[in-house]
C-alpha cells in the first residue's frame, strides 16, 4: 500500500512536469467546450436577408421593421429587377432575398390577399428551410396580429415549446456529448500512452523485476488518471454551468457516479490498448485518431442514431460513450433518477468488467 | 572460494518454447560477492536465462535457487533480493536525481527515512550534490549509468543482475563504472553481469560462455585463456561462438 502511494505520488509529479499531458488533460476540453458550445450551434444567426421593396406602404415597412427586430437577420434593403436575383446571389454574401411586388397594400385591402417572394439560396437545404421557416413565422404572426377579424372561424393554433430547453439553447446537446468525447478521448489516450512510455523507456522492466506487483503497475497508473479525469470533468461542468448556462436538473451525485463509471470504462480501453502495442506513437494514433470518429459519430450528438441504417445502429451499441450520452442527457438536462438509467449503467458496468479482464488477461501473458 | 555462501545455484534449468531449446539444461552456482560473466552471442539464450533468474519467467524444467528462493514457485521473495539494471538507460527522466532514489528506494519498501540518509550519501559519492535536484534527462550518459546501477544496488540487495550495462558508453567512464561494480562485489554484493565487451569480461571474477542454449564453458579468465589456447578473452569467445548453429537475433 505504501509502495502504491509513492508511485501514484510519482505518476501525479510526472503530469504536471509533463506539459503535452498538461495541455492535453485541460486544454483539450476548455477548448472543445467553447468550440461546441459557440461556434458549433444548429441554430442559424446573422442571416444576411435583402429586402426588395417595391411597394414602400405602411404594412411592409412594419414587415421590415419586425424582420430587423429579430436578431437572426442582417437586413440589406435595394429595390431590385427580377433579373438581378440570380447575379446577387453569385455575389454570395445574400443567402436569402425577399421581394414586396409592387402595390402590396393595396392589394392586400382590396383583394383581400397578396403575395411576397421568398427566395433562398438553395445550396445548403438545412440553412435554406430554417430562413424560410423563420420568415414564413414572422409574416403568420404579423398577420394574426394585424387582421385579427380576417382570420379563418375555425384554426389550428399550434402552440410550440422545447421541453427541458424552453429557451431553445443550441448548446444544450452538445454538452452531454461533448463531455462524453473528451472522458473518451483523454482518458484512453493518456492512460495507454503513460504505460506505453515506461515499456519504451525501459522502467516498465525495472518495475517488473521489483517487489512491485504487476498488477498493481496498472492500478498506480489507473489512480491517477482517474483522479485527473474527475478533476476534469468537474472543469467541463463548471463550463456548462457558467459559461453556455446550462443547469444540472438531477442528482449531481448520480452525475459524478456516472461518470466515475464512465471514467473507469474508458481507463480499462486505455490499459487494454497499452498491454497491446510497444510504441507511444501507436498506442496515441490508435486511442485518439481510431477512437475520435467513432465516438463523434456513434455518440449520436452530432449525427442522429435513429436515422443510420441498422448495421450502423448495431455497431454504435459497443461505443461506450453512446450510453454515457444517453446517461448524462437524462440525469443533466431532464432531471431523472437512477430509475432511469439503470439499464445504460449496467452496460457501461459489463463493458468495463470485459474490457479490465481481457487487459488484465493479456498483461499476464506478456509476462511469461 | 570453494567453500562460501552460494546464492545462485542453477541446476539443469531449461527453457522451451515448442520444441526450441531457448536454455539448454544450464547448470552453475555462483558465491557471494562473486563478479560472475554472463557471455555468449546475441540469441544464445543470457537474455532468457537471466529473465528466469529474476523473476519474471518460469523455467520448462530444472530449477535454481536465487538468494535461496526457487525461481519455480518464490519469485516475489526474489524479487525483494535482487537488483536490475539493463542496458537501456532506465530511470526517469523527467524526474530529479532525489526523486529517482527515492521512487525507487519506495517501491523497494525501503523506509523515508532510510531513503533520505542514504539518498545524500549516495548523491556525495557520486559527486552529483549540485544536480541532486536536476531532472535525470540532462545528465551525460555516462553519469546516467553509473546513477543507475547506484539505483539498482540502493536497496542492498543480494545480488544485482546487470543486462550489458556500459553499451554506448566512453572507456574512462566504463573504467569508473567497473570501479563501482568492484565496491559492490566487496561489499558482499554478487554481481551477475553481462556484456558483449571483452576487456570487460576480464575484469569477472569467473566467465561463462553460452552457445545455443547450452553452456558451453565455465571458469576463471586465466584458466580459459590457457585451455583454449588463448592470449585474449575475445580470440576465447571467438572460438567458442564460432561453433553456433543458431543464427543471431
Amino acid at each position: 500500500m505504501k509502495q502504491l502511494l509513492v508511485f501514484v505520488k510519482k505518476e501525479f509529479k510526472q503530469v504536471f512536469r509533463d506539459p503535452r499531458t498538461l495541455l492535453i488533460m485541460f486544454g483539450l476540453p476548455i477548448a472543445q467546450i467553447v468550440l461546441f458550445g459557440f461556434a458549433l450551434t444548429s441554430e442559424v444567426k446573422n442571416i444576411d436577408i435583402l429586402i426588395s421593396d417595391h411597394s414602400k406602404d405602411v404594412v411592409t415597412t412594419e414587415i421590415v421593421s419586425k424582420i430587423k427586430a429579430t436578431n437572426y437577420f442582417i437586413v440589406h434593403e435595394k429595390t431590385m429587377g427580377d433579373q438581378e436575383i440570380e447575379k446577387t446571389f453569385k455575389g454570395g454574401k445574400i443567402q436569402c432575398i425577399l421581394i414586396f411586388p409592387d402595390g402590396f397594400n393595396n392589394e392586400l385591402i382590396h383583394q383581400g390577399k397578396s403575395e411576397v417572394q421568398i427566395i433562398a439560396d438553395g445550396t445548403d437545404p438545412n440553412t435554406a428551410k430554417t430562413m424560410i421557416n423563420y420568415l414564413t413565422t414572422i409574416l403568420n404572426e404579423y398577420q394574426l396580429q394585424k387582421f385579427p377579424s380576417s382570420a379563418l372561424r375555425y384554426q389550428i393554433r399550434t402552440e410550440p415549446r422545447m421541453l427541458f430547453n424552453e429557451e431553445d439553447n443550441g448548446s444544450m446537446n452538445y454538452i452531454p456529448g461533448v463531455m462524453a468525447l473528451i472522458l473518451m478521448l483523454v482518458c484512453t489516450a493518456l492512460t495507454s500512452v503513460s504505460i506505453v512510455k515506461e515499456k519504451e523507456l525501459g522502467t516498465m522492466e525495472i518495475l517488473l523485476v521489483s517487489p512491485f506487483r504487476p498488477v498493481m503497475v496498472l492500478v498506480a497508473k489507473a489512480v491517477p488518471y482517474f483522479i485527473l479525469s474527475l478533476v476534469n470533468f468537474t472543469i467541463i461542468l463548471l463550463l456548462s454551468v457558467f459559461l453556455l448556462h446550462i443547469d444540472v436538473r438531477g442528482s449531481l451525485l448520480l452525475l459524478y457516479a456516472e461518470s466515475a463509471l464512465f471514467i473507469l470504462t474508458c481507463l480499462s480501453l486505455g490499459l487494454l490498448i497499452s498491454n497491446s502495442t510497444n510504441a507511444q506513437q501507436t498506442a496515441l494514433l490508435i486511442s485518439m485518431m481510431g477512437m475520435m470518429l467513432p465516438t463523434i459519430i456513434f455518440t449520436g450528438f452530432i449525427f442522429p442514431l435513429e436515422n443510420m441504417p441498422w448495421i450502423l445502429r448495431t455497431v454504435s451499441n459497443i461505443v461506450p460513450s453512446k450510453w454515457y450520452f444517453i446517461i448524462v442527457k437524462a440525469v443533466m438536462l431532464k432531471g431523472l433518477g437512477f430509475r432511469f438509467v439503470w439499464k445504460e449503467t449496467l452496460i457501461l458496468i459489463f463493458m468495463t468488467v470485459v474490457l479490465l479482464s481481457v487487459a488484465l488477461k493479456k498483461f499476464k501473458i506478456r509476462l511469461q | 572460494m570453494a567453500m562460501e555462501e552460494k546464492v545462485i545455484v542453477c541446476k539443469e534449468l531449461t527453457k522451451r518454447f515448442g520444441d526450441f531449446y531457448a536454455v539448454d539444461k544450464i547448470s552453475f552456482d555462483v558465491s557471494k560477492g562473486e563478479i560472475f560473466g554472463f557471455l555468449g552471442a546475441n540469441g544464445a539464450g543470457k537474455t532468457t536465462a537471466m529473465r528466469i533468474l529474476c523473476g519474471l519467467s518460469y523455467p520448462s524444467s530444472g530449477d535454481a535457487l536465487v538468494a535461496g528462493f526457487s525461481v519455480r514457485n518464490q519469485q516475489e521473495s526474489i524479487k525483494k533480493n535482487i537488483g536490475y539494471m539493463s542496458q537501456r538507460f532506465s530511470l526517469y527522466e523527467n524526474l530529479s536525481i532525489l526523486e529517482n532514489i527515492e521512487f525507487f528506494g519506495g517501491v523497494y519498501g525501503v523506509s523515508r527515512k532510510e531513503i533520505k540518509d542514504r539518498s545524500y550519501k549516495l548523491v556525495g559519492e557520486l559527486g552529483l550534490q549540485k544536480e541532486a535536484k536536476k531532472m535525470v534527462g540532462s545528465l551525460p550518459l555516462g553519469w546516467k549509468q553509473k546513477l543507475a546501477f547506484s539505483v539498482s544496488i540502493f536497496h542492498h540487495p543480494k545480488i544485482v543482475f546487470l543486462d550489458e550495462p556500459t553499451g554506448g558508453v566512453d572507456p574512462v567512464t566504463r573504467r569508473q563504472f567497473w570501479d563501482m561494480i568492484y565496491d559492490a562485489s566487496a561489499s558482499g554484493i554478487t554481481i551477475f553481469v553481462t556484456t558483449h565487451y571483452m576487456d570487460e569480461a576480464e575484469y569477472c571474477n569467473r566467465i561463462s560462455v553460452m552457445v545455443d542454449g547450452k553452456m558451453e564453458a565455465l571458469d576463471t579468465p586465466g584458466n580459459l585463456k590457457t585451455k583454449y589456447g588463448s592470449d585474449s578473452m575475445e580470440d576465447v569467445f571467438y572460438k567458442l561462438a564460432r561453433a553456433a548453429k543458431r543464427t543471431g537475433d
